[in-house]
């Protein structure tokens, strides 16, 4: 028997379990070492090279280089590491969470000073499947 | 003699928040109500302010990455230093720990059958300094010495609430154990609802959060049977930061058989950045 999963049905959110974690564990690492003021340098002076030290697929390195956070997400990434490469780029978090809804920066902020997104119709994936 | 629980205190953590103190935006018609709307608190934490607060937050992939990742950590070091975590470290004093209380507690709960991580060295983040930051605005040092208590809500699983109220209450018995009378507050800190991934993000539930805050003061036993998934479906993937509230709540007299607690400020606001705001003030 496998392991329960019930938070699979949520449409638009992807759940970092260890599943996620063992696939995104270098892109994320790489991510941590953004911390430090040296490495986010070396990473704007050349991110292709700085991204080859790391054991990062294809993939993962093309999404970072994109800033493709839905991408990075389905491809192991968690956001709270991923938001190492927006403050390297001198983003907020709203800026981050924003580009990931396929909205502009302008609309997003205006939905979330209007009351943010309504739980309602966003709750199960059969409820975003119906609209398509 | 013990160290007594004289209040528990809940809010939200947002990174934006310190940054709009740190810039001193805080007048700002964006910001003013979320401000406004602790300064009671501040007033009566100036009058209330306690010997040590045991302050309970979530580390978002500051000082534990992927190489290990601690379900329940104490801070049992002297000093915290302030992270950097990607745009520089906030400007706010260094976090002083309480060694002596954070090693009694730790001996304490983990013989109480919680397995916690004991962390001498570890660099604080926005969930820890946020809540010090609207609770005591800029002063040179913290008022008090603050042990802090990092649970892990980044990597799922994270634990039940029912796990969080039950070790809530066994912080409280550690505090009954301890040998010198100490005024101790605990935080509960993170949520409201929130999500900041995906197609998803901006979900904000305020129907959820009110009937949270409701339960979290009438019902706290009967909010910790609620499942993760509820937390997430409803308040979005990072609400789930709100069980970490239950290890605050499970620290008060009304689970050890006193009576029930007062509120002594109850507040709540949307948005701050991605984030619905709730804080309570218990006694």
């Amino acid at each position: 028997m496998g392991l329960d999963k019930p938070y699979l049905d949520i449409p638009g959110t992807t759940i970092f379990d260890a599943e996620q974690s063992r696939k995104g564990y270098w892109l994320n690492q790489f991510c941590m070492s953004l911390m430090k003021p040296e490495n986010r340098e070396r990473f704007l002076a050349d991110e292709g090279a700085y991204l080859d030290e790391w054991d990062m697929t294809g993939d993962q390195k093309q999404g970072v280089l994109d800033r493709d956070l839905n991408r990075l997400i389905s491809l192991g990434g968690n956001i709270y590491f991923l938001a190492k490469i927006g403050a390297t780029d001198g983003l907020s978090f709203q800026q981050m969470a924003g580009s990931m809804t396929g909205m502009s920066e302008q609309d997003y902020r205006a939905m979330m000073v209007a009351g943010g997104r309504s739980p309602d119709g966003n709750r199960y994936l059969h409820e975003w499947e119906k609209e398509t | 003699m013990s160290a007594t629980v004289t209040a528990t205190v809940y809010t939200s953590h947002v990174p934006a928040i310190g940054v709009a103190i740190d810039l001193d935006k805080t007048d700002e018609p964006y910001w003013q109500p979320l401000f406004a709307g602790y300064e009671p608190s501040r007033q009566w934490m100036a009058d209330n302010t306690p010997d040590v607060i045991i302050l309970v937050y979530n580390d978002h992939a500051t000082a534990f990455g992927l190489d290990v990742i601690p379900t329940f950590a104490i801070g049992t070091g002297a000093r915290f230093p302030i992270a950097d975590e990607g745009w520089g470290p906030r400007p706010v004093p260094e976090v002083e720990g309480h060694p002596v209380l954070a090693a009694h507690i730790a001996q304490s709960v983990i013989q109480q059958d919680f397995d916690l991580t004991i962390v001498n060295e570890m660099a604080v983040d926005h969930g820890l300094t946020v809540p010090l930051s609207l609770l005591f605005g800029q002063p040179e040092a913290w008022p008090c010495p603050v042990i802090p208590f990092a649970v892990n809500v980044v990597q799922y699983p994270v634990p039940s609430g029912r796990r969080c109220l039950a070790l809530g209450r066994a912080i409280r018995r550690a505090l009954d154990a301890y040998d010198e009378p100490l005024r101790v507050q605990v935080w509960g800190t993170g949520g409201m609802s929130h999500q900041l991934q995906g197609p998803r993000a901006g979900l904000i539930n305020r129907e959820f959060d009110s009937q949270f805050l409701d339960r979290l003061i009438a019902d706290p036993t009967g909010l910790s049977e609620m499942p993760h998934v509820d937390y997430v479906r409803e308040a979005g993937s990072e609400g789930i930061e709100l069980v970490m509230w239950l290890i605050a709540r499970g620290t008060m007299a009304d689970l050890a058989g006193g009576p029930a607690p007062t509120v002594r400020r109850r507040f709540y606001h949307v948005p701050a950045s991605n984030t619905a705001v709730g804080h309570l003030v218990l006694t």
